[in-house]
Parts: structure tokens; C-alpha cells; sequence
């Protein structure tokens, strides 16, 4: 018996290696790393015990970044979802062509972030880009998309939801057309019209598969990036600086890995606590009311 | 390294046997050279070696800028040599810490190093010095002092020149001559037009010049294009503006700092008036102009859109490009300069009748070898290659390549005339300009001391922070200031003052 167990868990031990490589040790390490001053000037893993932490408690343009990524994350995902559910129930519906619209909405998703990026960058462009050069049409002067911090941040809200509204389109979909058809039915035979058989069936319905949905956005717009590193570079000033943009300026232009290190940890720990909570309240308010 | 000195001398030496052996040499016109050009470093001196079985290993920019030339000249080399040349590309944002993490792991990744010349302090124990015998060479001979003086940590040439970078004014030499546009300047400001002296005069003429279709082409012009935005080399842009009013020729001693004390400089008061001055000419920038990148820059004055900028040769080039329709419409002038001057020694401003010019040599490429490689011989040789007179003649000429004049023979007039057929009158413009910041006794050179990146990071977040009104200008610089110091404090307060000295005695003329 001792010996079957021991031949089973021999079996269990590539997955646990590759478990410890790919996720464990980066980890370890990068904690490791937050405890020394790595830095241009100084290599290696030499110990500075908590100064890296000490110093980001302090560090206002860290906790500032991080309070504009929660505007920012959390208005792309409000506006993806209510988008994306939206869309979906357009495509549950019987409509005509409904698999080329299925497509077409996710071919933005299917781009390349970096790319997309570019050419948004492009179209905002105030001097050379269309957008402008549209609002010239109707006597508008030109409008400070990149350089007006309200419009930065606006223009990069807008290119994560064109980019990830078919993300949760698909999902949503998904559970659109896993929904039981009967509780419908049974509303229609009661006289719900459309809204109130929204509201009262497929809305609460659709509740597991929405707080599903809305946390995997959350977790990815948390890491948003790319669209900020070629749009805006964080400007005009910080405007639209994010946490993990912030990093990257830390850890790869300054060289300052053990800092970089540190703040990764801080915002690691920091989103999984909060998106913990959010997670907790989405269940508790819209899963739990539905029971 | 020893032994590699030996083996680079060595190498020289035959280098040189050979080409005074080989006279009359061969055609190498399919290399896309007019002709080659005797000496150490020739064609013919590099055809003569042969490197067959080894391996070089090269790390450089993305292409066009500077990673093209590299490709070029390494596929010649290898066809010359036998010698197998291995050339990896990196965007710009990854190429500092793509060359120093190999270095700090102790690996030997790369035998030459192309990259920005102002991370010298932190590469420089990383770097083999150059050896005498190619600091001998004609082209390196005729190298100018601003480059000589470069390539060089303390006394020793640690980096090999291939380019030669600097801010200057370009302007639009065809409205500034138009009757119409000087008389609408007379009407608005009651002077006579003329090219800005210091930067007041340069908003001023930017003011009067912006948000009209002064060239007719149906489109509105602006006043000026300038490198606004945060991460893409701003902060070079801000120390070519603040300069004139923060380096005093009567005060010695540093520009960034006060080297006695090692306290930031950054936001006194001339500084402070640079980065208000920056802010001022903000409100007539072209729509966008508040997030122009250096393509956005070039592209903006060399394209025809605004009548003045200032930075680095690519613009100036970009508009003598020969389907540009405003080439030899431009001109080269130094940089503003400012009639009062801060004095740190008195806490007073120092007025000045003509006005007092800080030329910024800024950062541009440059090259070195591994103090790690074990074929130093066959990298300085290639780097020997890359910038021989007829590969650089060539170079000069094609704008992407980001090689710009770097030797005396560059400023002669002919070159430009006769080769790329310049107007007389601009190219004098030109060649006088550039010359003549290596006369200038008042330079101010990039702050190369350890930690570079998050200095100047620190810099730029902190004048955007005013461009974008989040802060004052002097509450910016003053934030600017309180992370110096953290930074000096982080890095040592001697190793920074150690390297900042080097700085200091280049900028004085010791």
C-alpha cells in the first residue's frame, strides 16, 4: 500500500517541478531580490534588509500610480462588461449573419496590443491623426486627446475597451447559451417583457458567470501597459502613469532592480488582497442575492 | 588583457605593414563607397587580415538609427575578414540593461558595445581602453576635441567615436529673409526679425509665428517643434534650455551640482527660469506638440510644419533630404543663449550684453569593446572598420544611419557642397555652428556619473510635471532636487562626486 502511494506520488513529481520552476522560484526569487540594492552600480543579491520597503511607503508616485490604475482598471472593466453583455445579448438573439458579427467582435482582441497600440496612438494624434481633423468638420478646434491629462486618460480607457470588450463578450455569450431556456420561457408565458425578463432571469442568471468575468478583466487591466507605454508614456506629467508602468521605469531604465523587485511584491500582495475583496462583495452582492 | 593589448598592437602593426604594401590598392566601389581611403583602417588594410573560424559578437541599436550602419559594415567586414559576425539589435528602452546584465553576471555576451554615450559612468570598469595604436589612426587623428573628449573617462579613451552629437537651432532661412514675415513681426513685437539670440527671443519669434500659414501650402504653421514628451529624451531638450541661465563662464565647479558640496544645482534659480521659459513657449505649440517625441520632432521641422527647433542633426538632415520641400530653405545657429546668468558663488544674476551661450554637447552613439572579450583585436579592428573615412563619408549621407559630423574633415564645406549639394550659404551656416562648439569655453556635457538613467528619469518626470501643470516650475525642480540627493545618497556620495569631477573638468577646460 506504502508503495503504490510512493509509485503514484513519483508520478505527480514533473508537474510539482514545473510547478517550482515556473511559478515558485521566480517568486522566491523576486522576494529575495526586494531585499538587496541591486542596481546599476551595484550587483548581486548583497542584503539591505527592509530599506527597499521602507522607501516605498514613501514613494507618493508609486501610491499615486496605483490609485490610477484602480480609476482606470475599474472604469475599462464597468464599461467592457456593460458593453460586452450588451453585444452578447445582440448575438444570442436570432439576428442575420450572426457568425460573421461574432468575428468581427473579436478580432480586437486578436490583435496585438503593442500594435493596436501604435495605431490608436496615431489616430489621436492632434496634428496628423483623423480624429481631429473629424471634429474640424463641425467647426471644433482641435482636441488635446495625449496632451490634456483628462483626455490621456480618457483615450487610454477607451483602447483596453475596444480591445477587451469582445474578452468579455465571449464569455458572457458563453454563458448566454449555457443558460437553462425554461425560467425564459416561464417569464414569457407570465407576460415579463424584455427588460423585466432581463433583469429578473437572465441578469441573475448570468450573475456566477459575470463576477467570473469581471474578476479575470480586473486581474489583466491591473497589469495594463503596453497601451500606456506607447500611447502616453504616463503623460502628460503622470497623468496616466499605471503601477506596472511605474515598475518598468523603476526596475528597467533607472536599474533599480531590488527596488522594482520590492514594488512588485507590494503591488502583487496589494491586488491579490483587494481582488479578494471585490471578489467576496461581487459573490456576496449579486451570486448570493440571486439565492 | 595584457595579452589583448599585445594582440591589438600587433594587429595594427600589420594592418599598416599591409596597407603601405598593397598601394594602389584594389576596388571596393561594390561596397558602396566612392573610393577607399588609404590607412590602417582602410578596405585594403582590412582586406589583408584574415579572421576566418572566429567569432564577433555585436550588440547595437535597432535599425535604422545606428543599428543599419552596424549591419552594413559587419557584413563587410566578414566578407573582408572570413571572420563570422554576429549582430544583435535592441530598441533603445532595452539596450542599456541588455548590455550591463551580462556584464554584472560575468558573462561575456558581447565583444562591441554601440550605445548612448552618457552611460559611460556606469560602463566605463566594463570597457577595454583603446588601444594607442588605434588612437594613432588618421581618422581617430582627426576626431574633435568635443568627441576626443567623450570617448574618455579621466585620461583614458574608453569609448571608440563613430558619431558626433550636439544641439544646435535650425531654422527656416526662408521666412526669416521674407519681407512680409518680417514686417507682420515688426507689426506684432515692434523689433526686426532675426535669428533668437536667447531664448526669450526664441518664444517670442515661436508666439508670433504659430497657429498661421505662414508658407502658404493651406495648412497652419507653428513656431516651433521641440521634444516634449516625458520618456522619449525630453530631459535633453530641458538642459539645452536651461543651460545659458544655469552654466555662468565666471563659475567653476559644475554644472549640476556644486561639486565641493555634491548639492543639486537642479533648482536654482537659472534652472527655474529655463524650465518657466520651457512652460511659456508651451502655450504655442502645435496641437500635440506637448507629447512630440524626437520622430515627432523631426518630422515636424523637417517636414515643413514649424519655422525653428533645436536638438539633435536629424531634423536639419531630414529637411535637406532631396525630395523635402524645404530643402536649403534652412539654416544652423547655436543655440540661445540668455543675457542674465545665475551665479551660484553670489546667489546674484550676472548680466551679460551679448548674450552668454552654453553649447550642450548631448549624448549620442558611440562604440566600445568588452574589457571581457578574448578577441578585443578583431573588435577594435572591426570598430577601426566601421569608422574609417570612407565608411563615415558614406555614412554621413544617409540619414537614418544617426552618424552625424564627428572629425575636422566633416566640417569642411566641400563635403556638403559637392557630395550632398547643400546651398553654400546654409552649409556655411551649418559647418560654422558645428565647429564652433569645439571652440566654446562655456560647454555643458551630459551628467555621466553612475546612475545616469534615474537622474535624468527623475528630471524628466519632474518637468513634465510642470509642462503639465501639475506643479510649479520651481515646486517641480524642488522635487527634482529632493530625489538627487536620495539618489546621491543610495549610490555614495563619492563615487558619484568621483565621477561627476570628469564632468566637471571637461565643462571647465582643465
Amino acid at each position: 500500500m506504502y508503495g503504490l502511494t510512493r509509485y503514484k506520488l513519483f508520478f505527480l513529481l514533473p508537474g510539482l517541478i514545473v510547478l517550482l520552476a515556473i511559478i515558485l522560484f521566480p517568486l522566491v526569487f523576486t522576494i529575495r531580490v526586494s531585499f538587496s540594492g541591486w542596481d546599476a552600480m551595484t550587483p548581486g543579491l548583497g542584503w539591505i534588509g527592509g530599506n527597499n520597503y521602507g522607501r516605498l511607503l514613501a514613494d507618493g508616485r508609486f501610491w499615486q500610480s496605483l490609485g490610477r490604475l484602480g480609476m482606470i482598471a475599474s472604469t475599462a472593466v464597468a464599461l467592457e462588461y456593460a458593453l460586452g453583455f450588451a453585444l452578447a445579448l445582440l448575438v444570442w438573439r436570432q439576428i442575420r449573419f450572426r457568425r460573421v458579427v461574432r468575428v468581427l467582435f473579436l478580432i480586437p482582441m486578436m490583435t496585438t496590443p503593442v500594435v493596436m497600440a501604435v495605431i490608436w496612438r496615431t489616430i489621436f494624434h492632434e496634428s496628423l491623426g483623423p480624429v481631429n481633423d473629424f471634429v474640424a468638420l463641425f467647426g471644433i478646434p482641435p482636441v488635446q486627446w495625449l496632451t490634456s491629462p483628462e483626455w490621456a486618460t480618457f483615450v487610454v480607457i477607451l483602447v483596453d475597451v475596444w480591445q477587451w470588450t469582445p474578452f468579455m463578450f465571449l464569455l458572457l455569450l458563453a454563458g448566454l447559451l449555457s443558460l437553462p431556456r425554461e425560467p425564459l420561457l416561464a417569464a414569457a408565458i407570465d407576460g415579463a417583457g424584455p427588460i423585466r425578463a432581463f433583469l429578473n432571469v437572465t441578469f441573475p442568471a448570468m450573475a456566477p458567470i459575470s463576477v467570473g468575468a469581471i474578476i479575470i478583466r480586473l486581474i489583466e487591466a491591473s497589469k495594463i501597459m503596453e497601451t500606456v507605454y506607447v500611447v502616453t508614456s504616463g503623460g502628460p506629467g503622470t497623468s496616466t502613469e499605471t503601477s506596472s508602468y511605474y515598475i518598468f521605469i523603476r526596475g528597467l531604465r533607472d536599474f533599480q532592480i531590488g527596488y522594482a523587485a520590492a514594488l512588485s511584491i507590494t503591488y502583487l500582495v496589494i491586488m491579490i488582497v483587494l481582488l479578494t475583496i471585490i471578489a467576496k462583495v461581487l459573490t456576496k452582492t449579486l451570486v448570493k442575492a440571486e439565492g | 588583457m595584457k595579452f589583448g593589448r599585445l594582440a591589438c598592437l600587433a594587429s595594427l602593426l600589420a594592418m599598416t605593414t599591409s596597407s603601405s604594401a598593397l598601394a594602389q590598392g584594389a576596388d571596393y566601389s561594390r561596397f558602396g563607397i566612392d573610393q577607399d581611403v588609404p590607412g590602417a583602417c582602410s578596405y585594403e588594410a582590412i582586406d589583408a587580415k584574415d579572421y576566418s573560424g572566429r567569432q564577433l559578437n555585436i550588440i547595437t541599436h535597432a535599425v535604422p538609427v545606428i543599428g543599419e550602419p552596424t549591419d552594413l559594415h559587419a557584413t563587410q567586414f566578414a566578407e573582408l575578414t572570413g571572420a563570422k559576425v554576429n549582430v544583435v539589435h535592441v530598441p533603445f528602452g532595452d539596450l542599456f540593461q541588455r548590455i550591463l546584465i551580462p556584464f554584472q553576471t560575468g558573462q561575456n555576451a558581447y565583444d562591441v558595445l554601440f550605445y548612448g554615450s552618457l552611460w559611460i559612468g556606469d560602463l566605463n570598469p566594463f570597457l577595454a581602453p583603446v588601444p594607442e595604436a588605434y588612437q594613432n589612426v588618421s581618422g581617430m587623428q582627426d576626431v574633435t576635441r568635443n568627441y576626443i573628449d567623450v570617448a574618455k573617462w579621466g585620461d583614458t579613451m574608453v569609448q571608440y567615436p563613430v558619431d558626433g552629437d550636439r544641439h544646435y537651432l535650425k531654422y527656416r532661412s526662408d521666412i526669416f529673409s521674407n519681407a512680409e514675415a518680417q514686417a507682420r513681426y515688426k507689426d506684432a513685437t515692434g523689433k526686426d526679425l532675426s535669428v533668437p539670440e536667447t531664448w526669450e527671443d526664441y518664444n517670442e519669434i515661436a508666439r508670433v509665428f504659430s497657429g498661421w500659414d505662414w508658407d502658404g501650402d493651406g495648412n497652419a504653421n507653428y513656431g516651433s517643434a521641440e521634444v516634449t514628451k516625458r520618456d522619449d529624451l525630453m530631459f535633453s531638450a530641458f538642459i539645452s534650455r536651461a543651460a545659458p541661465y544655469a552654466r555662468n563662464p565666471n563659475v567653476k565647479g559644475g554644472f549640476f551640482f556644486d561639486l565641493e558640496t555634491m548639492e543639486p544645482q537642479v533648482n536654482n534659480p537659472g534652472f527655474v527660469k529655463g524650465l518657466e521659459l520651457f512652460v511659456d513657449a508651451s502655450k504655442d505649440w502645435a496641437p500635440g506638440g506637448a507629447s512630440w517625441g524626437l520622430g515627432d520632432e523631426i518630422f515636424a521641422f523637417g517636414g515643413g510644419q514649424t519655422l525653428m527647433s533645436y536638438s539633435w542633426d536629424d531634423a536639419f538632415v531630414q529637411a535637406q533630404q532631396e525630395d523635402s520641400a524645404i530643402r536649403n530653405h534652412v539654416a544652423a545657429a547655436p543655440l540661445p543663449g540668455a543675457r542674465d546668468v545665475w551665479n551660484r558663488k553670489t546667489g546674484k544674476w550676472d548680466h551679460f550684453d551679448e548674450p552668454s551661450r552654453a553649447p550642450y554637447i548631448t549624448w549620442g552613439w558611440t562604440s566600445a569593446v568588452s574589457n571581457r572579450s578574448t578577441s578585443q583585436d578583431m573588435a577594435f579592428d572591426y570598430l577601426c572598420f566601421f569608422s574609417n573615412e570612407a565608411n563615415t563619408q558614406h555614412d554621413l549621407q544617409v540619414g537614418r544611419f544617426g552618424v552625424n559630423p564627428y572629425r575636422k574633415a566633416h566640417f569642411d564645406p566641400s563635403l556638403w557642397t559637392d557630395k550632398m549639394g547643400w546651398d553654400a550659404a546654409l552649409t556655411d551656416t551649418y559647418v560654422k555652428t558645428l565647429a564652433g562648439m569645439d571652440e566654446s569655453q562655456n560647454r555643458v556635457f551630459d551628467l555621466r556619473v553612475p546612475g545616469v538613467s534615474q537622474f535624468m528619469t527623475s528630471l524628466a518626470t519632474g518637468v513634465a510635471a510642470a509642462l503639465a501643470g501639475q506643479q510649479t516650475p520651481q515646486d517641480a525642480l524642488d522635487g527634482v532636487a529632493a530625489e538627487w540627493k536620495s539618489i546621491v545618497e543610495r549610490i555614495g556620495v563619492d563615487n558619484v562626486r568621483d565621477a561627476y569631477a570628469r564632468v566637471v573638468a571637461l565643462e571647465d577646460n582643465l
